[in-house]
């Protein structure tokens, strides 16, 4: 096994060649997603009129607090709601058909082989009761013609990629027998063996040691690089988003309250929320020992969504529109001077700028 | 693994000593604790006046002029060497091991009379548990799989019902209906299955469905709860991401986790059900283990009580051996832990 990444692609290879030039046409287009949840209490607006784009080969980061909707929205694009309660609309376009419309079938020979996730938790992601070898086999039994032995050089050789040591040893073990780390980077295994254009990574560093997280996000970028997919990245960790995202949405309330490229969001961000996950951001890059910045309040309820906008209950910035807009009237998601950046605010543009230069700037 | 089931023959060899402990000490020695001389209980008639010379040649024989421990010793070694018992007064009977004494009521050797019980009991178990398992798992798994659907509401209220009624009632009715009102079963006595299968199949099916009535609907719930539960979890949301068909998805990844819970209590129903099913045998005549600790019971013939307990504790020591052995089995985590 000289070169891994020819062991990687081996059999695959056929069945999905990348194409030579990654043209910058989004594939995957979600518009105006909504997922409702009828409960007893009321209808739980987990995610309310979403949209955005992932190019071919591009990272996007969807970052919000617990219960914003990101794991929801994620869920979605892979059609897991079906057979649950969940009521959708809106689009989810992956290149030329529309999810939400597709049937179970067609979302079958997607998941897994088109797009795929790596979860949050991987020990109880995976099934206790078989061999993590076995497991990632499945995935690429399901969706290739293959025998078995052929699945399980494709699993080894994939396990070998992600950087598990003695891998056609480690191919017998359980779940439980892998320490955090190792059991994610089989977890990537598995999303990565059919080798998916579209790579879901629902905080896949979360439960991990600070240690292992870097390694476990450089694994996946160069991964991802090397299969051409392009990644969702799910997070509440905007330290992981600065390093490895594209561009970036910032969900609040089941909305997207702002969104645009990294440089944007870091650099000259708009929305009150915004800034104040940058200033709750621990920077070990400022020699300043500056308190953490908490946003006061709790997130939204999601059955009583705030009126008007969804931030305003802890916004400290709904003074400075005038006429209680920030209470009575629902501002649009509309984009700033700048081109890709768009801000879910009624404060003015200009009067945005200055509070976050002379405000939020020298604090952070 | 072989270390683990090393492990837990062991534990079952300690609780078999432990219930042949239990057993000596309230069947033996309570009669003594209450100065009376257990010596009736074992001869089946009045025994000679206390102080007397053939009174205490039985107690000798039986061994009660011992120490306790010795007592208990004497007892615990003639389950395993060759010796014969007398009552005194000219019956005798030369035992062999499992030496668990001689009816003198019946008769009979204690372990005669077992082996003869034994079958019954276990096909009768064996029998309804498969019936049970079988129906109460394929209605527990549709329920689970769609709460609050028609299915599920019509066969929760059923399986409520089915747990409500007890065999006494079930079993007289299916007798009254099946046999004796519609004719679609003759009236027949039990038959080993070795000597006559069809016959012991006939006389062995309405008491199968009678006792597997209530325990379908117990483990319908069961899997009901438990698929629901296994349906939620993070394993199975991955195995639809990685794109399964539903039937592998549900069968392979949650049915499997689903059962292991039950697998544990069906091992454990069914080794209690070998000693326990009196109700059963007695609504359909059947003469199998519970038949005869009730008989014995009422004639207080001991040494068959006693046979009668340590085989049923037996039994249900042996069931969780195999319940522990199969858990190990499909749960990976168990073996190592």
């Amino acid at each position: 096994m000289s070169d891994p990444r020819e062991a990687t692609l081996g059999t695959a290879a056929i069945e999905f060649i990348p194409e030579s030039a990654p043209d910058a046409k989004a594939f995957l287009s979600v518009r105006d997603l909504r997922v409702h949840f009828p409960t007893d209490d009321g209808l739980v607006k987990a995610v309310d009129g979403i949209s955005f784009d992932v190019e071919r080969g591009s990272i996007l980061g969807i970052v919000g607090e617990s219960g914003s909707g990101k794991s929801v929205t994620s869920q979605a694009i892979l059609g897991l709601h079906t057979g649950t309660s969940a009521k959708l609309s809106g689009e989810i376009w992956f290149d030329d058909k529309n999810l939400l419309a597709a049937s179970e079938k067609e979302l079958r020979a997607l998941r897994g082989a088109e797009i795929a996730v790596i979860f949050q938790d991987p020990l109880s992601a995976m099934h206790p009761y078989y061999k993590v070898g076995a497991q990632i086999s499945e995935a690429y039994l399901v969706h290739n013609k293959v025998s078995h032995a052929e699945a399980r050089k494709a699993t080894i050789a994939m396990l070998d990629r992600v950087g598990i040591p003695n891998p056609a040893a480690r191919y017998e073990d359980y779940p439980h027998h892998f320490s955090g780390g190792m059991r994610q980077r089989a977890m990537i295994a598995m999303a990565l063996v059919c080798q998916p254009r579209l790579l879901i990574a629902d905080e896949p560093t979360t439960s991990l040691d600070v240690t292992v997280q870097a390694q476990i996000l450089e694994l996946m970028k160069d991964l991802a690089k090397e299969l051409d997919s392009a990644v969702i990245l799910i997070t509440h960790d905007l330290g992981v988003v600065a390093e490895t995202c594209d561009s970036v949405v910032v969900m609040y309330g089941g909305q997207c309250v702002e969104k645009g490229s990294v440089d944007q969001l870091f650099y000259e961000p708009e929305m009150p929320y915004t800034w104040g996950l940058l200033g709750s951001m621990p920077r070990l890059d400022r020699t300043r020992q500056a308190r953490l910045t908490p946003i006061a309040g709790q997130p939204p309820s999601l059955i009583q969504v705030p009126k008007g906008c969804v931030f305003n209950p802890r916004c400290r910035y709904i003074d400075r529109v005038p006429g209680n807009r920030c209470k009575t009237e629902h501002p649009e998601l509309v984009e700033t001077t700048t081109k890709g950046h768009e801000v879910r605010c009624h404060i003015r543009p200009a009067e945005r700028r200055q509070i976050f230069d002379n405000e939020i700037l020298p604090s952070l | 693994m072989i270390r683990f089931i090393i492990r837990r023959l062991l534990g079952a060899a300690v609780v078999v000593w432990i219930v042949s402990v239990v057993t000596f000490v309230i069947f033996q020695l309570a009669p003594t604790l209450s100065h009376q001389s257990p010596i009736y209980y074992y001869i089946a008639k009045q025994p000679p006046p206390v102080g007397s010379v053939q009174f205490k040649e039985l107690e000798h024989a039986f061994g009660f002029d011992r120490p306790l421990f010795q007592q208990y010793w004497f007892w615990l070694s003639n389950i395993f060497h060759s010796h014969t018992i007398s009552n005194g007064t000219g019956e005798t009977s030369s035992c062999h091991f499992p030496c668990l004494g001689y009816s003198f009521k019946l008769h009979t050797p204690v372990s005669t009379l077992i082996w003869q019980a034994l079958p019954v009991s276990l096909s009768l178990a064996v029998g309804a548990s498969i019936l049970w398992l079988v129906g109460g798992v394929l209605v527990g798994t549709i329920s689970g799989l769609r709460p609050g659907s028609l299915f599920d509401r019509v066969g929760m209220i059923g399986t409520l019902t089915a747990v409500s009624i007890p065999i006494f009632f079930t079993g007289p009715i299916l007798l009254l209906l099946v046999v004796y009102q519609w004719k679609w079963l003759p009236d027949v006595s039990y038959a080993p299955l070795t000597k006559d299968p069809a016959q012991w199949l006939r006389s062995m099916i309405l008491p199968w469905i009678a006792l597997a009535f209530a325990f379908a609907a117990l483990y319908a719930r069961l899997t009901r709860a438990n698929m629901m539960e296994t349906m939620g979890e993070d394993f199975i949301r991955t195995a639809r991401a990685k794109g399964l068909p539903r039937r592998t998805v549900v069968v392979k990844h949650g049915l499997r986790a689903a059962l292991t819970p039950i697998v544990t209590i069906f091992a454990i129903d069914l080794g209690t059900l070998i000693g326990s099913t009196v109700i059963t045998e007695t609504v359909f005549n059947l003469r199998g283990l519970g038949w005869l600790s009730i008989q014995s019971i009422r004639t207080k013939d001991l040494p068959v009580i006693m046979g009668v307990t340590i085989v049923a504790a037996i039994a249900l020591v042996l069931a969780n051996l195999i319940a522990d052995i199969m858990y190990a089995v499909i749960d990976p985590r168990v073996r190592f832990s």
